[in-house]
């Protein structure tokens, strides 16, 4: 592929796609609480801000609304109701240590070209700039996937979440236009939804294990240490 | 029509109604009220698919045909038996204090709110707004797996939430995928998404991005149906939440979840059999894939389970694992013995899973070891739960005798082979159940044990109808079922 190739628009959605999928990187390394939230919000920005360009390209005027209501939710609803949780948890300074960060970036790395193996078939029915965006959005998800699974962190686990909603948002907007209206605002509904239930899980993990860290959410599990939590605790009761 | 917009709204109003009404006991016979009045509208839109064949609404929106419209009369009906159950169930729970008053306000509403998530995924026409429909039904019942608010029902709650929301994430990926082959075929970004007119051209679909697209939408609904190596979720949610949610849980969610799987299978198939596309089998035998291993795994697995509500719930991982690889065989056998299966399961999980709660509050446990003479402490219980046990495990009579029966004769027509792993798979997990259940419902009685107040008929009704199914189906139903797979297959069983 050659780059010069593409209409000027064309390479600012890649530019786009190219700084989402950097935020994505940033995410997974970020180790402190408050940085992650911005660049999270970030990521919203710029997926709105992608959005909204292809509003202007396209001219689909659907789009624009697509557009705003990304930045309204992903760029500032949510990463403002992070901010008022971790405040309130007193967990704003709280820094977690990755466990070996090199491994993960590597891994986030592979899923990259993986993506891009996916997506390498998908070349015959349209322009190259989509095969990009296809392959980036997925490794997008991809890595939303392995920051939820490297993290032990709740709330780390729940920007991970979150940030694999915006590569969907962003998968269906550079390839498609944008999804018919209705699923977009059920999906932002259904967005909005887990926020607020994250939110008061948040205060439940807390309640019940008086920490946020989900390694110690480790009684209910098929493994020989599972059950003996268990036990004990029917013994506690027993007394 | 008015029937189909009637199923929708009522559970909705009732959502919110149930949400405003304080007391416990006044919201238990609502709860009851409006799923009769959901069941009714239900079994009205059913009869005029019955006379008319399937409808489109005139705005596109949802699509009735035989194969969704029994599924929807079967939530309706498990519906109603659960909130008869769920009545004095609850009410037992609040008078022993492990929940308040307040949080009975948001079972009440959350139940009529995860009926409505089903009843929209089974009715939409729309492929988005059946992957809003099944995260929605994630949402309205992850406050109550955590509703005890015990430090385990809190995890239950926690790997519920994001294990199937990162599931169902990767079956959005694949929607939009569809979308996006679509967008190729149908001119009109409007009905892109609409299932009806994409299973017009599906034939025309790109195979390459179709095959993609499935493989994420396997990966993400079959977290929901509860698949291994995704099914971790489901045994703890089930064994910590309130037990009318586990009999909802695993009697409509795992319907529903695999209804989409084979939605999307229906769309696939054509769009693969393209000549230049070199393995056309692909979705049905990655579904008998992973049908086969959470087959065999959840068997195995009953062999270690210590909790009661536990050793169920991989009952039905096991069983929804079996209806997975029968409509990944396809072909109009298997896929009448599969639509079957989710009917007879549905309907006896539900009824074990009422037995086995009534049981846990005479036993004051959920540990196996501990629930002890049941059938000497309080019969209908006791008798309810074997019976129960007997149907689920696929003792002769029963309806799920009947489907095991069809599906094993499908297996041993197309994939012979494969029923020696069938057959020893069901005699490993009747011999995992049985063990269990034997030492529970007989045994010498702990001292001091004394029965509940307990409403069997749920159970009692349950199955009756299940033993009606295995001694002779009805011709309606047959028909039924046979209009399902020709839909499904393209080819009449009967």
């Amino acid at each position: 592929m050659n780059i010069v190739n593409f209409s000027l628009q064309e390479q600012a959605i890649l530019l786009f796609a190219a700084l989402i999928l950097f935020t994505s990187f940033a995410l997974l390394a970020q180790q402190r609480m408050l940085a992650s939230i911005h660049v999270f919000a970030w990521q919203g920005a710029l997926v709105a801000g992608a959005t909204g360009l292809i509003a202007l390209v396209s001219g689909q005027h659907h789009l624009y609304f697509s557009a705003a209501l990304t930045l309204l939710l992903k760029a500032m609803f949510l990463p403002w109701m992070l901010h008022r949780l971790v405040n309130r948890l007193g967990i704003q300074h709280h820094v977690e240590t990755v466990v070996r960060p090199a491994l993960v970036l590597l891994g986030a790395a592979a899923l990259v070209v993986f993506s891009y193996y996916v997506a390498l078939p998908i070349e015959k029915l349209s322009l190259l700039s989509t095969r990009n965006t296809i392959a980036v959005s997925m490794a997008v998800v991809l890595i939303g996937m392995l920051m939820m699974v490297a993290r032990r962190q709740a709330v780390s686990q729940v920007i991970g979440f979150m940030s694999m909603e915006n590569g969907l948002f962003f998968a269906a907007v550079v390839s498609t236009h944008g999804m018919p209206m209705v699923v977009e605002l059920g999906i932002a509904f259904d967005v909005l939804v887990a926020a607020v239930l994250f939110g008061i899980f948040f205060l439940q993990i807390r309640e019940s294990i008086e920490s946020l860290d989900v390694d110690r959410l480790n009684r209910l599990s098929e493994t020989e240490q599972g059950q003996l939590a268990e036990q004990v605790q029917a013994e506690q009761m027993n007394e | 029509m008015n029937a189909l917009y009637l199923t929708l709204l009522l559970p909705l109003s009732g959502a919110i109604v149930l949400a405003l009404i304080r007391s416990p006991v006044v919201a238990g016979w609502v709860n009851i009220g409006v799923c009769v009045g959901t069941f009714l509208a239900s079994l009205s839109m059913a009869l005029t698919v019955l006379h008319d064949g399937p409808f489109l609404t005139e705005n596109g929106m949802f699509y009735i045909d035989a194969f969704n419209v029994y599924l929807v009369v079967l939530t309706g009906f498990v519906g109603i038996t659960t909130a008869i159950f769920s009545r004095p169930y609850m009410r037992y729970v609040l008078n022993e204090g492990w929940v308040q008053k307040k949080r009975m306000r948001l079972y009440h509403a959350m139940y009529q709110g995860f009926l409505v998530t089903m009843l929209l995924a089974l009715t939409t026409n729309n492929l988005g707004i059946l992957w809003v429909a099944v995260e929605g039904a994630t949402l309205a019942t992850v406050l109550l797996v955590s509703l005890y608010r015990t430090p385990e029902s809190v995890e239950a709650a926690w790997k519920y939430f994001i294990l199937c929301g990162v599931g169902i994430a990767q079956a959005l990926f694949g929607t939009v995928l569809v979308y996006f082959a679509a967008e190729h075929v149908l001119h009109s970004p409007e009905i892109g998404l609409h299932w009806t007119e994409l299973h017009h051209v599906a034939s025309q679909l790109d195979p390459t991005v179709m095959s993609i697209a499935f493989v994420f939408l396997l990966v993400g609904y079959g977290t929901k149906v509860g698949l291994v190596p995704l099914h971790n979720w489901l045994p703890d949610a089930h064994s910590e939440g309130p037990t009318p949610m586990s009999a909802v849980l695993s009697g409509l969610l795992l319907n529903v979840a695999l209804y989409a799987v084979v939605r999307c299978k229906m769309l696939v198939d054509p769009a693969l059999a393209d000549p230049s596309w070199s393995s056309p089998q692909l979705a049905g035998n990655l579904m008998m894939g992973f049908g086969m291993l959470s087959f065999l795994v959840a068997g195995l697995f009953l062999y270690r389970q210590r909790d009661i509500k536990r050793m169920f719930s991989y009952s039905s991982i096991e069983h929804m694992g079996l209806m997975t690889f029968a409509f990944g065989i396809g072909g109009p056998l298997a896929t009448f013995g599969a639509l079957l299966h989710m009917t007879v399961h549905s309907l006896t999980k539900s009824a074990i899973f009422i037995a086995v709660g009534h049981a846990t509050h005479i036993a004051g446990t959920q540990v196996i070891e501990k629930i002890r003479g049941l059938i000497k402490t309080q019969p209908m219980v006791g008798w309810g739960l074997l019976i129960g046990t007997a149907a689920i495990a696929g003792f002769p009579p029963f309806g799920v005798f009947m489907s095991e029966f069809l599906l094993l004769s499908a297996t041993m027509q197309s994939w012979p082979w494969l029923t020696l792993v069938l057959v020893s798979g069901l005699a490993i997990a009747f011999a995992g159940l049985f063990r269990n259940i034997h030492p529970m419902v007989y045994g010498a009685v702990p001292e001091g044990q004394l029965p509940v107040q307990a409403n069997m008929l749920p159970v009692a009704v349950h199955l009756l109808i299940v033993l009606w199914l295995g001694i002779s189906i009805p011709s309606f139903l047959a028909n039924w079922f046979d209009q399902a797979t020709l839909l499904i297959t393209g080819s009449h069983f009967l």
